[in-house]
């Protein structure tokens, strides 16, 4: 009887838009933002705007092919890193102008194929920016089970990413396997991509990578400290932006993302350097 | 000092990149306990050839045997830490490794760095950041130490000092060391073998550990240590500018070779541009 009732009222709160948008939203930041680090550290944000403009296409794919359009962002996102790849070996160009033909041409092309798909209405403002308040059950579901995947990887992996991100002979000599750890990142670029579309739209993934990081990066004194912590600050800044955007009735992605700029900023000042000093001068024993 | 095991060995070994021959019928042995110092100009293929030992490059030709489970300690030419990644000297020992807080204090100890062990990377100054990557190095055990111009970026008093050092981790390890210079006459007094390079080898020896001898207090006065000695070359040949080779009369085989217009070239950029203080950590 208890048991019946539990479990009605578990269902209930996940009936909850609100609840469900602000689940999702946790869950995404908890992900990004230590993935994100790597990005920061790597000098990839360029490369992850790129696999998100794709993501479009990536949707009308999906759309095309009657497949869930988290395979559809995930499978054409791996596709550009692979694209991106061949171009390179062969390059005539800067990896700056390959990635720039390749986003915005992406995008182009999505938006393009989208309306060609005159038989299906496609909300393209929600891909753009994200509409975390239409978030399913199956979403977050999926959110949180990409999300523990990335953070498993991440860990397993992480002294052969972090030495390749450093310098990747120095890891080659030393027996780790650089090649390998850039292929997992972009796996977990990828696949971080296509859960945080639904959350803050095609647009704006890219900031929820970079801004927590680029926050936590004042408080941390080690690599993982600042992963972390870029998981909390975006969790934070997630959880803060749906409010706002429930008080004030603004659109949620921006929202999450003003909010994760709103700390930033804070971390700036000088009140957050005299708390960064003190954190950092906490040695773990 | 070096014992029968041989930790490396290249044979006839040529790297091809873009249809150019970065080296070329390299042949190399390195023992345990061996301090190998390879020298030669810019360009001369010396990093090719000790990322090609160590298995960082594949060869296009040539054979490279490595002993089974060669533990290998890598110092590179340049390590360029984004300043985005916090990193303390204490966490980059074990970047590559897991290592206990005793092995930390006596790795950072054993090249006299222990008081900095809590300073960022990015802030190190080029002799601290040097001796950090030795440690990093050293913690790992390793068989086989290979230090690409560690003293690149080290003032003159540091450069013998280093020296110094990397002979007592010999005498106290026993691994092998490979050391890379770009000082084409004066080399570390320790090195069992020189070899000089230059897109293949042209010539080999030992060095003249002759701090006496007065062509040595002629270059080098103040510079003078019993750490360093001077290497002199015994070239057969000659290159053209086109990279071609051009064999020289018996008579003058014993002549130093074109390497001392490239030398001269070298201490005059040195001085000019105050290479000392360029060492690349990258801040940016």
């Amino acid at each position: 009887m208890r048991m019946a009732t539990m479990r009605n009222g578990r269902a209930a709160m996940l009936d909850d838009f609100f609840v469900r948008a602000l689940l999702a939203g946790i869950g995404v930041a908890l992900t990004a933002g230590p993935l994100g680090c790597f990005v920061v550290w790597r000098k990839m944000a360029y490369l992850g705007d790129t696999m998100a403009h794709s993501a479009l296409l990536g949707v009308a794919l999906a759309l095309l092919f009657n497949i869930q359009t988290t395979i559809g962002v995930f499978a054409i996102a791996l596709v550009m890193s692979a694209i991106l790849i061949l171009l390179q070996r062969r390059a005539t160009l800067a990896t700056d102008a390959l990635l720039g033909i390749l986003a915005h041409s992406s995008l182009a092309l999505g938006l393009v194929v989208v309306a060609f798909m005159t038989w299906v209405r496609v909300d393209l403002m929600g891909y753009l920016f994200g509409d975390i308040l239409a978030v399913s059950r199956l979403d977050v579901g999926i959110i949180y089970g990409g999300g523990l995947l990335v953070i498993a990887a991440l860990v397993w992996l992480w002294r052969p990413l972090l030495a390749a991100t450093v310098d990747a002979e120095l890891a080659a000599a030393e027996g780790l396997k650089p090649e390998r750890a850039r292929i997992v990142f972009m796996l977990l670029m990828a696949l971080v991509i296509a859960i945080a579309m639904k959350i803050v739209g095609i647009v704006l993934i890219t900031a929820l990578l970079i801004i927590p990081a680029a926050t936590a990066r004042r408080l941390a004194a080690t690599p993982e400290a600042m992963a972390g912590m870029a998981a909390l600050l975006g969790a934070f800044a997630a959880a803060g932006g749906l409010f706002a955007s429930l008080q004030f009735d603004t659109p949620s992605g921006p929202s999450i993302v003003v909010a994760a700029l709103v700390l930033f900023l804070a971390s700036l000042t000088p009140a957050a350097s005299f708390a960064a000093r003190s954190l950092r001068s906490m040695r773990p024993s | 000092m070096a014992s029968s095991e041989i930790l490396v060995e290249l044979t006839g070994v040529g790297v091809e990149r873009d249809g150019r021959w970065l080296v070329r019928g390299i042949d190399l042995q390195l023992r345990r306990g061996e301090i190998v110092t390879l020298i030669g100009p810019n360009g001369s293929g010396k990093s090719t050839t000790a990322k090609t030992a160590i298995g960082i490059i594949e060869p296009s030709v040539g054979r490279v045997v490595r002993t089974a489970g060669l533990r290998v300690g890598y110092v590179p030419q340049k390590l360029a830490i984004d300043w985005t990644m916090p990193l303390s000297v204490e966490r980059l020992m074990t970047l590559t490794s897991r290592h206990s807080r005793q092995e930390i204090e006596a790795a950072l100890a054993s090249v006299g760095v222990s008081h900095l062990a809590q300073a960022e990377v990015q802030r190190l100054s080029g002799g601290e950041f040097q001796r950090a990557l030795l440690a990093r190095a050293l913690i790992r055990r390793p068989d086989l130490l290979v230090l690409d111009e560690p003293v690149q970026g080290v003032d003159v008093a540091g450069e013998a000092a280093l020296y110094d050092l990397i002979r007592s981790i010999r005498d106290r390890t026993g691994c092998g060391i490979l050391l890379i210079s770009h000082d084409l006459h004066v080399v570390m007094a320790a090195t069992d073998t020189v070899i000089c390079l230059n897109g293949h080898v042209c010539c080999r020896g030992t060095p003249e550990s002759v701090a006496s001898s007065e062509r040595y207090w002629q270059l080098f006065g103040h510079r003078s240590s019993p750490a360093l000695a001077l290497y002199r070359h015994h070239h057969d040949h000659t290159h053209g500018d086109d990279g071609s080779v051009t064999a020289l009369p018996d008579a003058a085989s014993d002549a130093p070779c074109g390497c001392d217009a490239v030398h001269h070239r070298e201490h005059e950029h040195r001085d000019a541009h105050g290479d000392h203080e360029e060492r690349a950590r990258g801040h940016a």
